[in-house]
């Protein structure tokens, strides 16, 4: 099966727990990075150089490729004023566009909104991975949560078939039946009908699936797979989300961040690769955001929770290269005396993929107007 | 009988975690209604079980250990309306670890709820006020007498007693002055030797003895006196009142369309809140008057959707394999976290969105694979016990279906859903891949109906 028109995808990948941009994108000719950083350093003679002052942290070889392909973007200091350094208010401003008020709108949940308004496809904003998250969620707009595609749904463990059959029946009844009986279980009841709804359509994507690509054995690797294997079926998917958990090193940063920077690269690389032996890889973007970057100095085993991170946009239509600036590394410039400033506001960058890639007005769901990019080649 | 078995299985419901079979018979053969409320309001009268073993099974000082300890209690005290009165504390003064830099304070501020749950309101405001988690959360150690921080100040009043509308951002201002220097010690570092608590600490040479005014009072107030004026506040008594009908009677709206939209009930929260501020705030009193309140008694089909925790913690219950301490409770903080509700790690200061905002397609169907799932071992302790209570599939069915629901703590259900489970009955009983009422349990577990408290 193909999707009918080629609508544009958008699949956004958390670094939850606040990646450390500048070991990710290295500055490795700049000595203030290497004074400031005395344990928690890639080392020069360890990079993939990009250019004369940036470099890839060598666990994420898979990318270069990518880089050199003119596929990958790479948006510098992605930030917003008077940043919030812990995870969840932090993260919450990141879902919600809302860094003054508690927000409770998910940006892509709206977005799902304004493209399937009539709410025709339960798919059409898919969260891989156990747990909705906020920037999917807005109240009455139903999006999918598959923690297992192989295993999506309800009544899923009864292993007789006949009696599955019946049981899923009766569950159909049963919710069915809720619709019309007062507005809570009317909505408990149609939430339970979008599931069977939703495992119906899945139920074929395990069967419709085969592709040369091996994936690794790790949770994005997973996830990425998961993603392609839903995207492939051709179900009507636009938005995807899912998280790779992990990067809060405030501590032991060098043992846990190498791992998960190659598991991050291999897996995007693969997902890449698989999509465009499926001929399906022009209308998939990439988003790879954090909450947060790490504070300039490290603590001698981890960083600690700063500002001033980065993004990657990733995909055969983005015109690949760097957006926006590095921050600066002067230690005059440092935000607070100690972190680094933001360069870009990050919802240009979502109202960069609302309006150019996913067709939606921006203005409403990012409030208010920024500044933005432009990373499509068509 | 001295009482009705389906009043005080949903008494139990609300009130804590659900009752067993044998729980709900010595209840109902031994004790009034009222008998009954008054033991739940007064848990001094009841068994405390021992737990200090529990620390063996469930060691070190992550959230998983803790939560896994809290699960124990909820599933097995004999003092329930404690235990639901720290998490209906946790709803309302939502501290997460996310934000902690003091380990095992948000451990200490959960059994400190626990303490003050049932004590009166003053007390309650006031230990909340002097805990490190609390202090640490809203950056009250942040507030001086030279740079006053508000955030402490402002959603004491704005989320923890008055709601807003009912006072000043003067007021907001003088709040806050008068918690200045209330802080906390530092603990000693973590490394190498571990998790010391840390203590409140006032700091008098950082606060701020000046005059100020409060709510229309004039003084030089500290913390304890501003929360003696808004214990006395009408807001306060209404609006702790209407907490706790959204916590134990019927859901209402999200709290911030409080001062919108009318409470469900106008006339119960009139009725609590006469009685909290005749009481001067005292928790047993208000608790009491509302489990023993006709309107209480007849919303036992009110849409009440259950938290994660209370529908975790009854299902717990019921399957009954952890009646004796042993280690795997821990291991359920995943399964909450997925239903919504990271015991520990609310996500706002807000609180959670509570009653259909727990649900949606993947909180729903993690509930209903949850609780299906767990029922699939008719081995159990609990289910053991069930089955044998419940006859067979060849009994007559309606009286099959109703035994069921109530061996499985009184479960309401609507008569849709009553014919279609009596139809499943027939399903099973022609059914050549089963023979037994494990399936005819899983199913009642997967109805919308038991989403409800």
């Amino acid at each position: 099966m193909v999707t009918e028109s080629k609508e544009k995808v958008l699949v956004v990948i958390q670094l939850t727990g606040g990646n450390d941009f500048m070991n990710t994108i290295v500055p490795y000719t700049n000595g203030h990075y290497y004074d400031a950083r005395k344990k928690v350093v890639i080392r020069q003679d360890e990079v993939i150089p990009i250019n004369d002052t940036l470099a890839f942290n060598p666990n994420n070889a898979a990318l270069k490729p990518l880089f050199d392909d003119g596929k990958l973007g790479i948006i510098q200091g992605i930030g917003y004023p008077n940043a919030n350094r812990s995870h969840f208010r932090g993260m919450d401003i990141l879902h919600t566009c809302e860094p003054d008020k508690v927000g409770t709108e998910g940006w892509l949940g709206l977005a799902v909104r304004e493209m399937d308004p009539n709410q025709e496809n339960v798919l059409t904003g898919v969260n891989i991975g156990r747990g909705l998250t906020r920037a999917m969620s807005v109240a009455g707009v139903p999006v999918t949560s598959i923690g297992d595609i192989d295993g999506y749904g309800v009544m899923n463990d009864v292993e007789k078939a006949h009696l599955r059959d019946r049981s899923i029946q009766a569950f159909k009844n049963i919710y069915g039946q809720a619709i019309g009986s007062g507005p809570v279980s009317e909505y408990i009841g149609k939430t339970g009908i979008d599931i069977l709804k939703g495992a119906d359509m899945l139920s074929d994507v395990a069967d419709s699936y085969s592709s040369s690509v091996e994936y690794a054995d790790n949770p994005i690797a997973k996830s990425l797979k998961d993603v392609a294997r839903i995207h492939l079926a051709g179900l009507g998917t636009r938005v995807f989300y899912t998280n790779h958990g992990g990067y809060d090193h405030h501590a032991n940063e060098m043992l846990a961040h190498p791992g998960l920077m190659r598991d991050l690269s291999g897996a995007i690389a693969d997902f890449i690769d698989d999509l465009e032996e499926h001929d399906a890889a022009e209308e998939v973007a990439i988003l790879v955001f954090t909450e947060f970057g790490r504070r300039m100095r490290d603590n001698g085993s981890g960083t600690d929770h700063g500002s001033g991170g980065g993004a990657f946009l990733i995909g055969k239509n983005i015109k690949g290269g760097f957006y926006s600036e590095y921050p600066s590394l002067e230690p005059s410039e440092w935000e607070h005396g100690e972190d680094l400033k933001h360069t870009i506001d990050f919802r240009g960058i979502y109202a960069t993929l609302l309006e150019q890639w996913l067709g939606v007005e921006s203005g409403p769901i990012v409030r208010g107007h920024y500044e933005q990019i432009n990373p499509f080649l068509n | 009988m001295k009482s009705d078995r389906t009043q005080i299985a949903y008494l139990f419901r609300r009130a804590g975690f659900g009752a067993t079979p044998e729980e709900l018979d010595d209840l109902t053969e031994q004790k009034s209604y009222e008998e009954i409320v008054d033991e739940l309001v007064n848990p001094e009268k009841c068994e405390h079980i021992d737990d200090s073993f529990v620390d063996r099974y469930y060691s070190g000082e992550g959230v998983p250990p803790y939560v896994g300890k809290w699960l124990f209690r909820m599933v097995n005290t004999k003092r329930p309306l404690e235990e639901k009165m720290a998490l209906f504390l946790h709803h309302i003064f939502p501290v997460a670890w996310g934000k902690s830099e003091h380990g095992p304070s948000i451990f200490t501020e959960i059994d400190m709820f626990k303490r003050v749950g049932l004590t009166n309101f003053k007390n309650i405001l006031l230990e909340l006020s002097r805990d490190p988690a609390m202090i640490y959360w809203l950056d009250n150690n942040e507030n001086h007498k030279s740079e006053i921080n508000e955030n402490y100040g402002r959603e004491l009043l704005e989320l923890f007693s008055m709601g807003v509308g009912n006072y000043t951002e003067d007021d907001i201002k003088n709040a806050s002055r008068a918690f200045t220097g209330w802080t906390f010690s530092q603990p000693i570092p973590i490394y190498p030797q571990g998790h010391y608590p840390s203590r409140f600490e006032f700091h008098p040479e950082d606060h701020d003895g000046d005059e100020k005014s409060f709510l229309g009072h004039h003084g030089t107030f500290d913390g304890e006196d501003i929360i003696d004026i808004i214990v006395k506040e009408e807001a306060t008594a209404r609006f702790v009142s209407r907490h706790l009908c959204n916590f134990f009677v019927e859901d209402e709206p999200q709290v911030p369309a409080w001062n919108i939209e009318p409470p469900r009930d106008p006339r119960l929260v009139d009725h609590l809140a006469k009685t909290f501020s005749s009481s001067n705030g005292d928790m047993r009193a208000v608790l009491s008057e509302l489990f023993n309140s006709d309107s209480f008694k007849n919303s036992i089909n009110k849409p009440k959707v259950k938290s994660p925790t209370e529908l975790l913690a009854g299902v717990l219950k019921q399957v009954g394999n952890y009646r004796e301490i042993k280690p795997g409770l821990e291991s359920y903080v995943g399964a909450l976290t997925v239903m919504g509700q990271s015991l520990l790690n609310p996500p706002t200061v807000e609180g959670w969105h509570t009653g259909p905002e727990w649900i949606d397609s993947g909180t729903l169907s993690e509930r209903i694979n949850f609780a299906s799932t767990e029922f699939s071992d008719d081995d159990t302790p609990g289910m053991k016990d069930i089955i044998q209570r419940a006859g067979s599939l060849d009994d007559e069915p309606s009286q099959l279906v109703d035994r069921c629901l109530d061996l499985l703590g009184g479960v309401q259900v609507s008569s849709t859903t009553h014919s279609e489970l009596i139809q499943y009955v027939s399903e099973l009983r022609t059914s050549e891949e089963t023979n037994d009422l494990t399936d005819l349990i899983r199913m009642i577990v997967s109805t919308v109906d038991y989403q409800y408290a």
